[in-house]
């Protein structure tokens, strides 16, 4: 795929290392190598030093923020010699170890607010340190660590407050955007729909609660629905807030958001990278042009297109039976890790597949989403498919690991 | 606790999202076609791919009109950076105002992303000088085109021209595009359709810079298809020679084979060389041409009216001799009291009138077919008279079509009652006022190509093929079926053979009008006609075919301002004729005479 993005006829040898399919090539032999060690390893190591791998990973996202290299606006690549490194992709392997280890081996009660906390701190120093580049991608990537913690026994409140407040957040912005008349006031923005809406429903909830609800349990109930509706209040007006400032996100994120909602149109300017991407997924139709055959793949229409938008050249060139048969390798990936996940013994190893399904779940919908216009221009690599030797690396390490301690179940008790 | 049921919670989520993903595919990719129409449209450029002009051949094979390489120099106007002005207007040789004006005419028609021509036309060695300096210039490039060629440089009219296509042609036929050339005049114009071929369609790919890549394999594209050579009817060195004879000279030469009606020459003098109308010289030396006060462009052969003065009478016996109103013995006196007569001759039969170019005999003629006494009413009578003597006369193509396929042709005026009901008033006029037609004068108007007609219809005894221009349409074709068709004047062949005596005898006779044109060895048939006007010289008419019994060329010659028929027009002709039958000359003094006279002043 790299080969067809970054395709140069007059260097056509997939060894030429000037070119990236020729580093790409080069990378994959790395990780061969690399594969070929980790599996060598006791799988004991990996629990032994997990702090230490975390700790390392957390020294290079320090280290990258001080002597890194600033490549489209992001302080995320330490260069060395004709190659840059990118410390975040080995957090997400460091901070799977780490969270791993501390749930399953601290001895701990997960349920304890206390421990959730500090398993959280071990996701947010990371986090916080990636958003300090900044990097918007990976620090979704690292929200993926909500489902992994979700399964050892997090709240389920927390995922449908997540799916809530983006449910919230996307009529927020739509309705922001848009203006009515309201009667007595005149125009004004739409969002305060929202909030009459969201006082209606207070109220209607209210006016529930006394009908359906015992009375020993209303007290309760009635709190809750205070504090939900205050948080959904809070919530809405922050999205406003944010999308009417220019502090909290930058304004070519905020454009990304409203092209990707359909708000605003420009497929020349703001707009490009999303309309070219779509357009070139559309256009490789049910069975694709052939490889090497995609004008818009062969032309350079789609930036980025051998590293975050790779998935358009596969659009492009193999067409609709191309995309599924991607996306069903992918989703047999994450379906067999959890499958490999749930036959283990070792509560680490567990927790450590379901973070590595997780980072990979995430990554393939933000970035699928993202190239298909379903979700916002968010920097994002595919895993195994886009250009870059330290994303390719990561992933190898946070798949080979998990096949090293796969390897070890049966001789693992506890 | 165990939270092992929430696996399934979680392979819910990571299924739904697949789902997702793929229903949106397949919305995407195998539903809405749309992303594929604009992917074609942002990617692919299609080039129109414009086909050359076909060549156009004389009759033995020599090319006529020929096409040669050029390059258009063409520019995009927002890939200009830092033009240095002076620099590019040195090496394309304009002046700094023309370079503003030119892109300012540019600007004007919008798109500066678009390769606009900037100069077109440039000859090779021009353009091998311009472009070892382009690359300096961005913006600019060239590009190869053809134009226009006339290896010989003979006949401009019978040739036409081309030219930027007008608006006009561009809304009435989606053929054309801003940038084409059409063919203007001659069998330019005529053939047009046939000439211009058909345009190809290339798809090319661009980057996303809007540059131009590769072709893109597999599209429905077409090449260009060469417009169809053409083989003329023009014999280019007879129509030399007849240039050459008309220099210094007003009027012209029109030759015809008359089996065939195929035009053998086609000259209008003064001319001008096809050549001065093509290329980058092509708008200054036309404004040259237009206020040229011998007017070049002026199609003479076949949209100058003249009055045929005395071949007119060859007209007269025939249309008479069919209907009867005189046979070749009938004699008339030569009175000179109503219309002037020349030469010794006072009670000639036909044969005798048409020879002497007996006035009165002739007015005589036309007053039995005009006054037939049909009518008690003498004005009625007349009208219908003129009217029937009108129907037979546009029989021979006068006043009427002659379905040629020279461009612009005029039909000409042969009077009839309405013309003189509104001049006069019906009921107003009689023979008596309008008797000067029977001579040809008065308000008769003829072109030379109807005059050549007329002898060609003499030479063939009764029929004429319309005058023509192209013998065959592409290598394997033929011409177009119409001039294949022969057209009858309605005149019995029996009756011509007393017109043609009298015609060799005009020529042959020393007692003739056209002793000049006299060859040895060949049969010429001819009739002079000195047309008046008033105090200026008279203009110099002949026209003639031959050989007598197998007529192989038929010439109508039109001198302006030259003085008599048988002093100027009948010599070229017999040279033209002698040319043409015996491609040389036997009389070197009557050739060096005729190259010599000069009749430019009026």
């Amino acid at each position: 795929m790299i080969y067809s993005a970054g395709f140069n006829a007059e260097h056509a040898s997939i060894f030429n290392i000037g070119q990236e399919y020729g580093k790409q090539f080069m990378f994959i032999g790395i990780c061969a190598v690399l594969s070929v060690l980790v599996l060598n390893v006791e799988g004991n190591f990996y629990i032994q030093s997990a702090w230490g791998i975390y700790a390392v990973t957390l020294f290079m996202l320090i280290l990258v923020l001080v002597i890194g290299t600033e490549i489209n606006g992001a302080k995320a690549w330490i260069k060395m010699g004709n190659f840059s490194l990118q410390p975040s992709e080995f957090s997400k392997m460091g901070t799977s170890l780490a969270l791993a280890r501390f749930i399953a081996l601290s001895k701990v009660e997960f349920r304890r607010f206390e421990t959730r906390l500090k398993a959280l701190a071990i996701v947010g120093a990371p986090a916080a340190l990636i958003v300090l580049q900044p990097d918007p991608g990976t620090l979704l990537v690292f929200v993926a660590f909500i489902l992994a913690m979700y399964r050892e026994g997090l709240s389920g409140n927390i995922l449908i407050f997540g799916l809530g407040s983006v449910v919230l957040g996307v009529i927020s912005v739509l309705l922001a955007f848009s203006t009515f008349d309201y009667p007595f006031l005149g125009e004004n923005s739409g969002i305060y729909i929202l909030y009459v809406i969201i006082a209606l429903i207070v109220i209607l909830l209210f006016a529930f609660i006394r009908v359906f609800v015992l009375p020993r349990y209303r007290k309760r109930t009635i709190v809750q629905a205070l504090v939900w509706s205050v948080l959904a209040i809070g919530f809405v007006a922050s999205v406003d807030f944010v999308m009417q400032s220019d502090k909290v996100l930058k304004p070519h994120h905020k454009d990304r958001i409203q092209i990707m909602l359909g708000l605003i149109e420009d497929p020349q300017g703001k707009g490009y990278n999303m309309d070219k991407s779509k357009m070139a997924i559309g256009s490789g139709g049910f069975s694709g042009k052939g490889y090497l055959e995609g004008p818009l793949t062969k032309y350079n229409y789609v930036p980025e297109q051998s590293t975050d938008f790779i998935f358009t050249v596969i659009g492009e060139e193999w067409g609709f039976l191309g995309c599924v048969t991607v996306l069903l390798l992918f989703f047999g990936l994450i379906l067999r890790i959890i499958f490999i996940a749930e036959r283990q013994r070792s509560r680490f190893t567990r927790i450590y597949a379901y973070c590595v399904a997780s980072i990979l779940f995430m990554h393939l919908t933000i970035n699928v989403g993202m190239v298909m216009g379903l979700a916002p221009v968010i920097g994002i690599p595919l895993p195994f498919f886009s250009y870059g030797g330290s994303s390719l690396m990561g992933f190898t390490l946070l798949i080979f690991i998990l096949l090293r301690l796969d390897a070890e179940r049966m001789s693992v008790f506890r | 606790m165990d939270f092992g049921n929430r696996k399934y919670i979680l392979i819910f989520m990571i299924v739904s999202v697949l789902v997702i993903f793929v229903i949106r595919l397949f919305y995407m990719q195998a539903r809405d076609e749309s992303w594929k129409d604009r992917a074609i449209r942002i990617t692919e450029k299609a080039v129109v791919l414009k086909p050359p002009r076909g060549l156009v051949y004389d009759r033995n094979g020599e090319l006529l009109i020929a096409n040669q390489a050029v390059y258009d120099l063409m520019v995009i106007p927002s890939d200009i950076e830092s033009l240095d002005t002076v620099s590019f207007c040195n090496l394309v040789s304009i002046t700094p105002e023309d370079f503003i004006q030119r892109m300012a005419a540019i600007r004007k028609a919008g798109g500066s992303w678009k390769a606009h021509e900037f100069m077109g036309q440039i000859k090779p060695s021009d353009y091998a000088r311009i472009s070892e300096h382009l690359h300096e210039f961005s913006g600019f490039f060239g590009q190869p085109s053809t134009m226009r060629r006339y290896p010989e440089g003979v006949a401009p009219l019978f040739c036409g021209m081309v030219g930027k296509v007008s608006q006009k042609d561009l809304d009435s036929d989606e053929y054309y595009d801003p940038r084409d050339y059409i063919g203007l005049g001659g069998i330019e114009l005529a053939y047009e359709s046939e000439l211009r071929g058909t345009k190809g369609i290339r798809y090319f790919f661009r980057d996303h810079k809007g540059v131009t890549m590769e072709v893109a394999e597999g599209r429905l594209d077409s090449s260009a298809i060469a417009g169809e050579d053409l083989y003329s009817t023009l014999d280019i060195d007879l129509q030399e020679y007849g240039e050459l004879l008309m220099q210094n000279k007003k009027g012209c030469i029109i030759a015809l084979e008359p089996a065939t009606g195929e035009i053998l020459a086609f000259v209008s003098a003064p001319g001008y060389d096809p050549n001065l109308l093509v290329g980058r010289e092509r708008g200054a030396n036309y404004q040259k041409l237009v206020q040229d006060s011998l007017k070049p462009l002026y199609n003479r052969g076949v949209q100058g009216l003249y009055r045929p003065g005395s071949i007119w009478k060859m007209v007269q016996s025939l249309v008479a001799l069919q209907n009867g109103f005189v046979q070749p013995s009938t004699r008339i006196a030569c009175n000179r009291s109503i219309i002037g007569c020349h030469g010794p001759h006072s009670y000639d039969d036909l044969t005798g009138a048409i020879q002497h170019s007996c006035n009165p005999y002739f007015r005589e003629v036309m007053k039995r077919m005009v006054e037939q006494r049909k009518l008690s009413n003498r004005f009625e009578d007349a009208a219908q008279g003129l009217d029937s003597w009108r129907n037979n006369i546009m029989a021979f193509g006068f006043g009427s079509d002659l379905g040629t396929d020279i461009p612009g042709t005029k039909t000409g005026q042969v009077p009839g009652k309405t013309y003189y009901d509104k001049i006069y008033g019906e009921s107003r006029w009689a023979y008596s006022t309008i008797y000067s037609i029977a001579i040809g004068e008065g308000e008769l108007l003829i072109t030379p190509l109807q005059m050549a007609n007329l002898a060609a219809i003499i030479a063939n005894r009764g029929w004429y093929i319309p005058p023509h221009m192209v013998r065959k349409i592409g290598n394997s074709g033929s011409k177009l079926p119409e001039y294949l068709e022969k057209r009858e004047t309605g005149v019995d062949a029996e009756h011509f053979q007393v017109v043609i005596d009298a015609m060799q005898r005009v020529v042959e006779v020393d007692g003739g009008t056209a002793r000049r044109a006299r060859i040895p060895g060949i049969e010429v048939c001819g009739k002079t006609g000195t047309v008046q006007n008033g105090d200026l010289p008279d203009h110099s008419v002949f026209i003639a075919f031959a050989p007598k019994n197998d007529p192989k060329i038929a010439v109508a010659v039109y001198v302006e301002y030259a003085g008599s028929g048988g002093s100027w027009a009948a010599p070229i002709n017999s040279l033209m004729i002698e040319k043409y039958l015996n491609d040389s000359i036997s009389d070197p003094k009557k050739e060096e005479r005729i190259l010599t006279a000069s009749f430019l002043e009026h």
